[in-house]
Order: C-alpha cells, then structure tokens, then sequence
C-alpha cells in the first residue's frame, strides 16, 4: 500500500520540483531508403518516418495523461544521413534535411535528429559532402539537428575533421545570423558519441540499432535540489546517498513511460538516458543545485568536485531502477538551458576553462555557449581538440555546441528562446592555435585502447 | 504492466471549504467511479485528500475525467489531479 506521504512527495516532484519527461525519441532506422536517386531517397525516408511515428505524439500524450506526468518532447532519431544518402548521385546533401523537417513536421514532433556521420577515423566521400552541406541545411530547416562524431577512445582523434568543423560551425553561425546563430545550437561534434542518446541535438540511430526503438530521456534536477535541501549540513556520504534515491524514483518514473510507450506502439524499449537536463525555468538548474552542495557560485573551486560526485550517484540511483540505461546519463551543463549557470557566467565566477574542467566529470561537454563572432574558426577547432581529447583519453562522451555569435562580443546577450534559453556572451582566450589545427592528420589512440 | 489492477489515486489540494469531498465524490459517482479508500489532514489549514479510486472500465486517457476534475478543481478553488496507482508502485517499490 502506498503511504499518504509518498503520494504527496510524488506530487511535489511534478507540480513543484519540475519532474518532467524531457524526451521519448524514436529511433528509425534508415538503412533501407538507399536509392541512387534524390527524389526517390528523399521519398522512401520521409514516407518511412510518417508511417512508423504517426502515433509517436498522440502516444505520448495519452501516457502523460493517464499518469499525470508532463512529457515535455517527443522526437524522432535516424540513422546518420551520411549514410544513408552515400548511393545518392549528388553533391548537396540539404534535400536530406528538407525532407527530414517535412516529416518531423507532418509527426508532430519538435526535432529530429539524425543529420550525422561518423568520422572518428576517417572521410568517405559521403562524410564530407554531409558536412560540406551541414551550414545550408539547418538554415534551411527549423528542426533538424546534426552531429559529427570527431573522435573515439577506439580510433583517437580525427584533427582533419575537427579542423573542418571549426569552419562549418562559422559557416553555419554566418548563415543564421539573423536569428543569433541559432544553426549552431541545432550542430554538436562528439568524441564516443552514444548511439541510442535521446536527447538533441546529439540524437541519431547508430548503425547497431535495430529497425525502431523507443529511447526515454528523464531530468529532474529541481527534485535532486529538493532532496538535498532536507540534509543540509549533512556529510557528503549522505548527500550521496540521498541523490541515489532521488535518482532511483526519477528513472523509475522515466521506466514506466518508456514501457508503456514501446508496448502501445509495438515498438521495442531500447534505454532509459537518467539525465538531469536542466532548462531556463527557476528551479530546475544543475548549477543551483551544485550550490546546495555549499558552493557560494557555481564555477568556484569545488564545482568539480561537486559535480563528479553528483553525476556518478545519479548513476548509481538509476542504474538500480532500471536495467537498461544508455544515451548520456549523468549531469548536462549547458550554459544557455540553466538559469544557475547563465547567473554564474554573467558573474564572472563560471569560465570557459572551468567550464572544460567539469566536462571531465560531467556527461557530455561545452554545451550552448555563446561566445565573440569573431572567434577564429582555428580557435574554436582548438576548443573542439581539447574536448575531443578529454573524452578520448578518459574513455567517456564529450561534446562541443559553441555558438559564435555574429556581431556580439563579451558583455553582450544573446537569445535563443524556448528550452534553448539565453546566454552572456563568454570570453575566449585569443592566443593563436591555427598552426595546431592546420597540422591536421589523426591523433593517435590511447594507450589504454589497446583492451583486446 | 505490472498490476492488472486499474486504480488510481486522486489527490486534492488547497484552502479547506464546505463541500470538497462532497463535490469529488458526487462527480465520481457520476462517471462510474468508486471510492476505495480516502483520507484528509489539514497541514497549516491546508487541506489535502487522497482518494483511492477503482476506474473500473475507464480508461483515463480516453475519457474526460481529467478535464472534469479540473473543471471542478477550479470551481472549488483547489488542484485535483489523478493518476494511476502503477506510477507510485514503480516509484516506491522495487
């Protein structure tokens, strides 16, 4: 029997806490919509995403419904277009991305994530031209997103392409300046990227995935902040103890959707991705809630500390409640999407270089951070190799979303709106790493790789 | 899922008033809804209920109930919500 106490600490997470289901992603597979034609391509995947996520939306509701919990998106992950379009007899791979947006919008669905090639160890002909086409497409488009997986533990890093990406981001800000280089925030470059991640704009369906798959990301860290609220004071032994079960009801709750989502689309349930996904609102932000653990602002010394800790017992939380965790799982620390950590940067007291500090221990990287428009493209290639060599070397997932803002400098604001939030533009260090990047060729693999 | 059971917990709160659990239980019984178990505290003269309800052969989705208890919620001046058991078995039991 559950206690009166229980259902009312259930209702405080979703009416006061900000317990949500950030996302239920279906995964569909693209592999069969290879044609040497275009048109014929472009046809075969949009008919093949209309047909298996017509109900994606209408599901998502009724489940929401019926268990009073808000499912805040429902999007769509494919396999990497680079793939999948490498037959096509054409240079400009932007169809692909018109034709992904016509369907996300005939589903519903509010990004779909996909317009992607794995480049870890290398170029085809297919990698470049997706890349080549990536500034045109997402500002051609409203809601594609596109990732480039740069580097691996496996293969090391591919400095070609992190000196490519460098320019494309430019190139994508350059094209939607308009809208405060909004394509950059629809473009993320991986190290180890996840292949059944939920969560944009990292999202795509890796070539190991089956046919679909329903992939649920959770977030909740207003409920976290709460838990922690009532040990104040308390050791640190205890904090970790408490955001262990904080963690275990919350990837519990994303459990269930999940389950019910895959049994009524006769899909099957692929992973839970336990993030905390923090967005503009007050009350939901990781960085608050690593200033519960005692730290004045978050970015002091501390922050790093702090945030391992509390990224590796949300793991420990949820991989007890389900047994199917995948995607990115841990804490994200997007700038842009947190309120606490917008305050922090605009004070000063959360830098760049801090910020690439707690990307060692965070879940994934630089998220959603605005920075000069003048920033070289040598530079933020740069910031991408440093990034790219946390991940490879510490065997885990980084990313980079930068978002060189045309016209704007330190000092000034940019806003992107929505989930997506605004952002003070941060300050990059000048110093020149053109002759770095323009070296180009593969840094080699670690050593610990070698685990056959 | 995991129960066969088709219950849910109805939760009601806000400023206590003459005729809360009167209105709840007579807009239930309407639609076919039994009551299994209900209790109310008044913490710093805030008053909650928790009803645990048998839906029968409603299906939450796929009725009006929500936007009914809404609908009543806001002409008493309280929040009502519903949701079904399996989301607290799930979160509290292992």
């Amino acid at each position: 029997m559950i206690t009166d106490y229980e259902i009312l600490e259930t209702m405080k997470m979703f009416n006061e806490q900000h317990l949500d289901i950030r996302t239920i992603t279906m995964g569909i597979s693209l592999m069969d919509c290879a044609a040497s034609s275009v048109d014929e391509c472009c046809n075969k995947i949009y008919d093949k995403i209309v047909r298996y996520a017509h109900d994606l939306v209408a599901t998502g509701e009724a489940i929401s419904k019926k268990y009073g919990v808000p499912i805040i998106n429902k999007r769509i992950s494919v396999t990497p277009i680079a793939i999948v379009a490498a037959a096509c007899d054409t240079s400009d791979y932007t169809p692909f991305a018109k034709t992904l947006d016509r369907a996300a919008k005939e589903c519903g669905v509010n990004f779909v994530g996909g317009f992607s090639a794995l480049v870890q160890k290398g170029y085809t002909n297919s990698d470049m031209k997706l890349i080549n086409s990536i500034p045109e497409a997402l500002a051609s488009t409203d809601f594609v997103c596109s990732s480039i997986n740069l580097a691996s533990t496996r293969t090391g890093i591919n400095m070609d392409a992190v000196g490519d990406m460098g320019r494309i981001i430019k190139k994508t800000a350059e094209l939607t300046a308009d809208r405060d280089a909004l394509g950059c925030a629809k473009l993320v470059v991986f190290a180890n990227a996840p292949e059944d991640n939920p969560f944009m704009a990292g999202a795509f369906l890796g070539p190991g995935e089956p046919e679909c798959v329903i992939n649920v990301g959770i977030s909740g860290p207003g409920v976290v902040k709460h838990a922690l609220e009532s040990v104040r004071g308390a050791d640190l032994g205890t904090v970790a103890e408490t955001i262990k079960k904080a963690a275990f009801k919350i990837t519990r709750v994303g459990e269930l959707v999940a389950r019910e989502a895959s049994e009524r689309l006769h899909v099957p349930f692929g992973i839970i991705d336990l993030s905390l996904a923090p967005t503009p609102a007050v009350g939901d932000s990781v960085a608050r809630l690593l200033e519960e653990f005692g730290l004045e602002t978050c970015g002091t010394w501390g922050t790093t500390a702090a945030l391992a800790m509390l990224n590796d017992a949300v793991k420990k939380g949820g991989i007890m409640a389900s047994s199917y965790v995948g995607g990115l799982s841990g804490a994200f620390i997007p700038v842009s999407e947190d309120e606490g950590m917008i305050a922090a940067a605009a004070s000063g007291s959360l830098r760049l270089e801090k910020l690439e500090a707690m990307t060692c221990v965070c879940s994934v990287g630089l998220d959603m951070i605005a920075i000069p428009g003048d920033t070289t493209a040598e530079t933020i290639s740069g910031i991408i190799a440093d990034e790219m060599a946390l991940g490879t070397f510490n065997n885990k997932t980084t990313a980079v979303r930068l978002i060189p803002v045309p016209g704007k400098t330190v000092g000034d604001e940019v806003q992107f709106g929505g989930l997506l939030g605004y952002a003070p533009i941060m300050e990059v260090n000048k110093a020149s790493c053109a002759d770095f990047i323009h070296r180009g060729g593969r840094i080699p693999a670690p050593i610990h790789s070698m685990r056959n | 899922m995991d129960s066969n059971k088709n219950t849910a917990v109805i939760s009601v709160i806000g400023k206590d008033r003459v005729g809360i659990i009167a209105g709840v239980a007579t807009l239930l019984s309407q639609n076919d809804i039994n009551i299994n178990d209900i209790s109310q505290t008044i913490l710093d003269g805030i008053f909650t209920m928790i009803m645990m309800v048998d839906l029968k052969d409603n299906v939450i989705e796929n009725s009006d109930i929500v936007e009914k208890l809404n609908a009543l919620g806001e002409e008493l001046g309280v929040t009502i919500t519903i949701q079904h058991t399996d989301l607290f078995d799930r979160m509290h039991r292992i």
